[in-house]
């Protein structure tokens, strides 16, 4: 039996199934990690040298590398986890959702103070095309 | 006996978190949010629970990936604030009631509801904004507070009808306790936000009102709504909102409304609080 997925025409969103976590598993394995100090500290030192030690792809890495956080939600990234990467990096919750949607953050942070981002045209694939 | 006499909804924005902590709440942006909080910070002086039952969510904070429970209670004595990566917050030690959760536990696995027990968990700001936004800045938590955490991280969580069902049970369980307490079921996460992806940033006001009309006057219909609604028009995070069913479920159907706010935003995500009685508490039954 094939598993049912009705999110997949949903605009502009990963959904954090089984599938991406089970791509992502050592992705998001090593995002947990940084939430000890000491491993941030080591991270921080030598960021390849640190990824080095966990069973991801190379893919996976480079996309740790340049903070692309659309790439690595795309490879299995859950936000939660990925928010231990920019926690790191001193960036709030704010400064990264903007990073994902092409908005600086004062532009984003504006669209926030108007009342965000309207679900006219943003509810299916075939709207927002 | 034990009694459920009141329910509180309220999201649990990490940022909302930080303007308590580094003293914000007088600011501009934050002055708005907390204003709708002022109602409830009175209401539970004259309330005083004895016990907080706290449906919230981990934000890949106790549990990671190596392990992650759809329902698990929280039975230990204590639980410390977590560090989520940049220190834990300046909060109170979360002081738990083990012999109710013991019973809780007993009562709805009986009840055909599978839970996962915990006793050693860190508690993140799905459990601890909400404290803070009712309790305020104190030394100690001023009742004890029994942890539930769904898993709303990875796809799928529970159902909003399992949720539901779940606090018709945890009605039962709780009111079968032999000793008197004066209990509360809180439910917390949403209301809609999406923190990820090109998307990120929805905000759906009509989605969210009509959620918030129905968990008071239909929550056996509202319960049946499927998590693509959710995700499509309350955003991917937006389905933490299935867990305000648990606290509506363990009511009874006849609730008086004390307090209903909303507010857009905090940091990415529409802000909801209900304050609701049982009519037989506020009726003094």
């Amino acid at each position: 039996m094939s598993t049912v997925k009705p999110y997949h025409d949903i605009p502009g969103t990963t959904i954090f199934d089984f599938d991406m976590a089970n791509k992502g598993y050592h992705l998001n394995q090593f995002a947990m990690s940084l939430m000890k100090a000491e491993n941030r500290e080591r991270f921080k030192a030598e960021e390849r040298a640190y990824l080095d030690e966990w069973a991801m792809t190379e893919e996976q890495k480079q996309s740790v590398l340049a903070r692309d956080y659309n790439w690595m939600m795309s490879l299995g990234g859950n936000v939660y986890f990925l928010a231990k990467i920019f926690s790191t990096d001193g960036l709030s919750f704010q400064a990264a959702a903007a990073s994902m949607t092409g908005m600086t953050q004062e532009e984003y942070a504006q669209m926030m103070l108007e009342g965000g981002r309207t679900p006219v045209g943003n509810l299916y694939k075939k709207e927002s095309q | 006996m034990a009694k459920i006499t009141a329910g509180v909804a309220t999201s649990h924005v990490p940022a909302i978190g930080v303007a308590i902590d580094l003293g914000k709440t007088e600011q501009p942006y934050w002055k708005p949010v907390f204003a709708g909080y002022e109602y409830v910070k009175e209401w539970i002086k004259e309330q005083k629970p004895d016990v907080i039952f706290l449906v919230y969510n981990d934000h890949a904070t106790a549990f990671d990936l190596s392990m992650i429970p759809t329902f698990a209670i929280g039975c230990a004595p204590e639980f410390k604030p977590a560090d989520e990566g940049w220190g834990a917050r300046p909060v109170p030690v979360v002081k738990g009631h083990p012999v109710l959760a013991a019973h809780i536990t007993q009562s709805l696995i009986q009840d055909n509801f599978d839970l996962t027990i915990v006793n050693e968990m860190d508690v993140d700001h799905g459990l601890t904004v909400p404290l803070s936004l009712v309790f305020g800045q104190v030394e100690e938590w001023p009742c004890l507070i029994i942890p539930f955490a769904v898993n709303v991280v990875i796809y799928p969580p529970p159902s909003g009808q399992r949720c539901y069902d779940l606090g018709k049970a945890l009605r039962k369980a709780i009111e079968s306790f032999p000793e008197d307490l004066n209990v509360q079921v809180w439910g917390t996460g949403g209301m809609s936000h999406q923190l990820q992806g090109p998307r990120a940033g929805l905000i759906n006001k009509e989605f969210d009102n009509e959620f918030l009309d129905r968990l008071i006057a239909e929550p056996a219909e509202l319960a049946k709504e499927p998590h693509i609604r959710y995700v499509r028009e309350a955003g991917s995070e937006g389905v933490e909102l299935v867990m305000w069913l648990i606290m509506r479920g363990a009511l009874e159907d006849d609730i008086e409304v004390k307090q209903r706010f909303y507010h857009v935003p905090a940091s990415n995500t529409a802000v909801g609080h209900l304050v609701l009685e049982n009519s037989s508490h506020s009726a003094g039954v």
